[in-house]
């Protein structure tokens, strides 16, 4: 079946939002941004940019009707600044214009003056002073002070991971136009259109049924888009409040990377102790997360790297405590992983660092203690079909994972310029949303007289083929074909109260509330064909368009029965609402069964480093995969290489920096890499595990989005591999990304070069060739 | 006035000829197949094909340009090509759109478009492809969602299809196989008419230039005057987009007297606003520099390189562009020309930099061309640069070296060196100190130290001081291990 999205995409007849016909009398917003990164905020001056022609409005926090208020799951975060400002890029004003260059033209004549304040951009410095989101979290399994004293072998060290920037290839914005209700409806850019609307309703002091917020389909999210894109659809919806005409928000690229926030970096310490089988006995590990200047979705983040601080191996005795720390960078927020693939880079650390200091392979520590059947988790989940094993068993086995080693070794025997390196990284995921309430979804599916279907539902289509999959599921369990099925806009109208696209969920959760409505419309179908046909309902089923009774075609098809229902005055609407079952969390004991089912996997990466220049190319990712009965291969393959190289980026090229004071200097796509053609692995296999799927996953095709990406993490331990078969023995930080330069200088590290004393050491921004 | 065709539509438009292309097709003609992405080139989802009638006046030559770089001037008198001016008729798909859907080489589409108009360029292509120059075709397109098999399995099957396409009238065959409308058929004779239209009625003065005069399109000698120079734009639409929609420019990209590559005694002289592109595609340049393929692959990009001028990269004065440290090394010298005095001069190209994007020259002199003596067969030149992403980025440091030895014995040497001083460097005393020396490890680890001496880098984006003077170390080793690798080893020198 084919994915029915990229055929408008390759014509570019996809719909995005710049895309939408501007409306007459539409207004164009830019944002003022705060030019320091902490301070008192004395004055906003727009005098000058008034003057100017074309700009309407400058908005600022006073021109707010409602609560100048956006903050998710702490309220600490304004629309607009008010009184202090605490990062550098935080909205301050809106200028309204009547062209785009207008706007923009208008920024550099508001003058906002702010008194600085010290700036903190390190998270130990600020867990130091106490500036933490939310108090500490501990999550605590067996009792590790005393279980050091039964380890033969303990080690300790320290592990830093680098944010990440979404790049989404389409920028934030939004598009509001003001109702005669007295409201707003817009078009947003946004994985979670009830978010949106929510904090919009708040800002502007009016039921959230005054807002409407409709969304066709994403650029690219990858979590960017789940909590942050509110402050742009709010802020174009005050603008259409405000002037009562419609206005049209859209983020330039470096814009979006100086004022949005990212991946979390984390810098953590760990601990971890063998017995004499080199069996995990206990683990500790403190992480200290950056959450820049408000709680986002932090919080939230900081749990799920605790749920994954022990990755894909059972430990008996776990300590793992979180710190959400408050600096002055933009808030961080939801990165496909949430906080896992942070958990899990000091995991693979902790045994690395073992490995390297016991000399021997890091896979001999990794598979001995893999998670199996039955083993519970540090949150008191036990694991439940757990293809831990199966996967590295398998991933070992058909790509010949010894045959690997060998041929590594052999080339570095041989080549002094050029060492390859190898890593196996085994992943455990847990597919639902940590906060128990947001997994649940409905579906409203219309039937047509002609047949025809339309299914709204809370999903948003952004890349992941939900929509494909949903179509699926609808064409699946009507037993029509998937050409009469056509899945509608996210609207919050049509489908209220909706959790974001995120969390791998979106296709199990409303997936499953479309199945459910959809059976519910069948059965009625069926039971008013078996009235018609005076036939038994039991037998009686629905498959390519023909009702056939026990297998058998009876006297009516898919169109004639619709038909019939309509005219018998049958509804041939239903909305369906689905719950995930079984799931429940309690954050004060830090237990529970938080998640639907565990997503596993093995992936080996081989590459090679060029031990001269410091540069690397991956010559291969080859993975087994748990996808359980994937319902669509291509869509899921997709994931899988596209998430893999994602995490391959964040742990290689993507390297976010910010000076001192809070200025981001890798702000443009000249000076932030992200993977290109040549960066990708040379070969990505992705072999299907035979595994039978989970019932709590849609039609037992198991979530896909977010898992392949904690692939990437080998290529960090790939390289680090390479560099210690130049310098064997080496002791190297854990320090992620491993750029260029870092490979450089850990293959050269004694090399001083002289610095003449006249030399500058100033950071400074670059420049284009 | 501007005048081009759009795909099958004229354009005649009084919109500035320093906006952008991109602009222009979204928001002044509504076609939004094209998408914004990033603005700097860095991208690819604006990109666009640009056609230009060839010599024989029966072809139409079409590459791929990033639209948000290209200046709308430079669309004037050419065929510009959007995924609107291929679609074929409603749920037909082009074989490049089939490969991409039959591949999943889509996800959320934003970048899709950009694919599709590099792939169908490379299609247009009148050079017999490969896998290699088909995968080269997309490497000015970034992708976040994909992880680029699927478009690589895409690229690769569409390479197969088109190895049926025949060398012989080939657009013939494209569109018959509905690569392209049929409409393309006819644009080579739409272009020749439009040419004679522009001719016949264009605002045009001719400004006097040492024997040549240049055609500088709507504007008058005033106004040409004070008017900024614009080659490929890939520098100026990045660093200063607003202005140069204000301001009138003069555009030298694809001006004939400032194009081509050609030999004169034993100089290679090459037009000032030849792309990176030519260059690479350049027979001659491949006869002089064997290697220069693979050296201009580490220069950013296809669409990129197809618009990005020499002199452009030698006039910005990045101190790591990577022409200009290319170059550096080949001894190349400008000729400018002051348009107004009518005087034109000869400066080396490392005499060209004062400071940190100062030069010597004054505004009214333009470069005209460049020289550089042609290598000897047995001279040895290399180029290095090394980028965080090896690709379509830009280089922390990057360095290149030319020697000539004679018997055994180092006769000349040059050495470049950029991101590591405000300037694009020279390294003199490391070449004055191998003239005369046998090339031993000792000899070349004291080199490598003379080099340290010369240079001055600052900490950036790009690369710490430790690690800059690290890399230059490694770069200058990497030289002499591609010229003697019978002599030298790395563990010898490092």
């Amino acid at each position: 079946m084919n994915h029915l999205d990229p055929a408008r995409h390759v014509r570019g007849e996809s719909q995005y939002l710049d895309d939408i016909p501007v409306q007459q009398g539409t207004l164009y917003a830019a944002v003022v941004e705060s030019p320091v990164a902490h301070g008192k905020l004395l004055s906003i001056d727009f005098t000058a940019a008034l003057n100017l022609p074309g700009v309407v409005r400058v908005l600022t926090a006073e021109d707010i009707p409602g609560e100048n208020q956006i903050g998710g799951i702490v309220p600490d975060e304004p629309l607009l600044a008010e009184g202090h400002v605490h990062f550098r890029g935080q909205p301050v004003a809106l200028v309204l214009a009547e062209t785009e260059h207008q706007a923009h033209a208008a920024l550099g004549h508001v003058r906002v003056e702010v008194s600085p304040l010290p700036i903190i951009t390190d998270p130990r410095v600020a867990a130091a002073q106490d500036e933490l989101i939310v108090p500490p979290r501990t999550f605590q399994i067996g009792d590790t002070q005393a279980a050091w004293a039964q380890c033969a072998h303990v080690f300790e060290g320290v592990a830093e991971s680098g944010g990440q920037e979404h790049l989404y290839i389409e920028t934030q914005g939004a598009y509001a136009f003001p109702t005669e209700m007295g409201g707003v409806r817009m078009v947003s850019s946004t994985q979670g259109p009830t978010a949106v609307q929510r904090h919009t309703a708040r800002v502007l002091g009016v039921g959230m049924h005054q807002v409407e917020v409709d969304v066709t389909r994403l650029g690219g999210g990858f979590g960017g888009k789940e909590d942050q894109a509110t402050t742009w659809g709010a802020l174009a919806a005050l603008g259409a409040f405000t002037t009562r005409r419609p206005v049209k928000l859209v983020l330039d690229r470096m814009a979006d990377m100086r004022m949005t926030g990212k991946r979390h970096s984390y810098s953590s310490d760990f601990k971890i102790g063998f017995d004499e089988n080199l069996k995990l006995v206990a683990y500790e590990a403190t992480f200290y997360q950056n959450a820049g200047a408000a709680a986002d979705l932090s919080p939230a983040v900081l749990e799920r790297t605790l749920f994954h601080a022990t990755n894909s191996y059972f430990i008996p005795n776990v300590t793992a405590t979180a710190y959400s720390c408050r600096t002055n960078l933009p808030p961080n927020t939801a990165f496909r992983g949430f906080g896992g693939p942070q958990g899990m880079f000091v995991m693979e650390s902790a045994l690395a660092c073992a490995a390297e200091q016991l000399s021997v392979p890091v896979a001999e520590l990794q598979r001995r203690n893999l998670l199996r059947e039955g083993d519970v988790l540090p949150y008191r989940q036990p694991t439940e079909g757990c293809h831990a094993e199966q996967a590295w068993d398998t991933a070992a086995s058909i790509y010949n994972l010894p045959g690997l080693r060998a041929e590594v070794e052999a080339f570095n025997a041989r080549n002094q310029q050029f060492k390859k390196g190898l890593s196996v990284m085994p992943i455990c995921f847990g597919i639902s949303f940590t906060k128990t309430p947001m997994n649940q979804a409905r579906a409203l599916v219309h039937i047509y007289t002609d047949g025809s279907v339309g299914v709204s539902t809370g999903a948003v289509e952004m890349g992941q083929g939900v929509n494909t999959k949903i179509m699926q599921v609808a064409a699946r369990t009507l037993g029509i074909s998937a050409e009469r099925v056509k899945v509608e806009s996210t609207n919050t109208t049509r489908v209220a109260n909706t959790s974001p696209s995120a969390a791998s969920a979106t296709a199990d959760l409303n997936g499953k509330a479309t199945e459910m409505a959809c059976l519910a419309l069948r059965e009625r179908l069926l039971r008013l064909a078996a009235t018609e046909l005076q036939m038994d309902y039991e037998g009686l089923t629905i498959e390519g368009e023909q009702v056939l009774a026990a297998g058998t075609p009876a006297d009516t098809t898919w169109e004639k029965l619709v038909s019939a229902a309509y005219w018998q005055r049958v509804s041939l609407t239903e909305n369906a609402h689905y719950a995930t079952p079984g799931i429940h969390f309690d954050a004060q004991t830090n237990q529970g069964h938080p998640f639907a089912y565990h997503v596993y996997g093995t992936a080996l990466t081989t590459v090679t480093v060029d031990c001269l220049r410091g540069t690397y190319t991956f010559d291969a990712v080859q993975i087994a995969h748990d996808f359980g009965q994937s319902l669509h291969p291509q869509i899921d393959r997709g994931q899988v290489e596209g998430g893999l190289v994602q995490g391959i980026g964040w742990m290689t090229l993507e390297e976010l920096v910010f000076n001192g004071e809070g200025r981001l200097l890798s702000n443009s796509l000249n000076s932030y890499k992200i993977p290109d053609l040549y960066s990708a692995p040379k070969t990505i296999a992705v072999h299907f595990l035979d595994t039978p799927g989970h019932p709590n996953a849609i039609l037992r095709s198991k979530a896909v989005g977010e898992p392949p990406l904690m692939y990437g993490i080998g290529a960090y331990f790939a390289v680090r591999d390479a560099i210690r078969s130049f310098r064997p023995g080496a002791t190297l930080p854990f320090s992620a990304p491993i750029t260029p330069e870092k490979v450089l200088l850990s293959l050269y590290p004694d090399v001083l070069l002289t610095t003449p004393a006249c030399a500058s050491t100033t950071v400074t921004t670059s420049v284009a060739p | 006035m501007l005048q081009f065709y759009l795909n099958d539509q004229l354009i005649r438009t009084t919109q500035p000829a320093g906006s952008t292309l991109l602009d222009f097709v979204r928001y002044n003609r509504h076609l939004t197949g094209t998408k914004i992405g990033c603005r700097e080139g860095d991208c690819g989802a604006c990109t666009v094909l640009v056609g230009e009638l060839q010599p024989d006046e029966q072809t139409v030559a079409y590459q791929s340009m990033t639209s948000c770089l290209t200046p709308l001037g430079n669309a004037h008198g050419r065929h510009v090509v959007t995924v609107e001016g291929i679609n074929a008729a409603r749920g037909t798909l082009t074989p490049v759109q089939q490969a991409i859907v039959a591949e999943g080489g889509s996800q959320c589409g934003f970048c899709t478009v950009g694919f599709v108009m590099s792939l169908t360029g490379h299609s247009l292509s009148q050079k017999p492809g490969t896998p290699e120059t088909a995968l080269a075709a997309i490497d000015g397109n970034i992708c976040r969602c994909t992880g680029y098999k699927s478009l690589e399995r895409a690229t690769l099957y569409l390479q197969e299809q088109l190895a049926a396409r025949p060398q012989e009238q080939p657009l013939a065959w494209l569109a018959e196989q509905g690569f392209v409308p049929t409409y393309f058929q006819e644009i080579p004779v739409k272009l020749m008419a439009l040419r004679s239209a522009i001719e016949a009625s264009a605002v045009s003065v001719q400004i006097p230039q040492n024997g040549h005069s240049v055609t500088v399109t709507g504007l008058d000698a005033a106004t040409a005057a004070r008017a900024q120079v614009l080659g490929g734009g890939t520098d100026l639409l990045v660093q200063r987009p607003e202005q140069l929609r204000e301001i009138p420019v003069q555009l030298v990209y694809g001006q004939p007297e400032r194009r081509g590559i050609r030999r004169e005694g034993t100089s290679i002289v090459i037009g000032a606003a030849t792309t990176a592109q030519e260059l690479m595609e350049s027979a001659l340049m491949r006869e002089v520099l064997p290697r220069l393929p693979e050296h201009l692959k580490l220069v950013s990009s296809t669409p990129i390189r197809n618009m990005g001028t020499v002199a452009g990269n030698f006039i910005n004065a990045s101190p790591i562009g990577d022409l200009t440290i290319l170059f550096l090394a080949l001894g190349a010298s400008l000729t400018l020309e002051d348009t107004g005095l009518g005087q034109r001069r000869e400066l080396p190209l490392q005499e060209l930099y004062l400071g940190y994007k100062q030069l010597a020259k004054t505004a009214d002199e333009q470069v005209l061309e460049f020289r550089f003596p042609a290598p000897l067969t047995t001279d040895y030149f290399n180029f290095e640069k090394v980028s965080k992403r090896t690709h379509l980025d830009i280089a922390s440091v990057n360095s290149a070296a030319w020697l000539r030895v004679q018997g055994s014995l180092v006769e000349a040497a040059r050495f470049s060196a950029g991101g590591v001083g405000p300037v694009p460097l020279v390294l003199p005393r490391t070449a004055e100190f191998l003239v005369g020396r046998e090339i031993s490890a000792a000899v070349v680890r004291k080199a490598l130290e003379l080099a340290q001496e010369e240079i001055s880098p600052i900490s950036d984006v790009r690369g710490t001081v430790q690690y800059k003077r690290l890399l230059l170390r490694q770069l200058l080793a990497a030289h002499f291990l591609q010229f003697f690798p019978e002599q030298l080893s790395l563990a010898d020198l490092l």
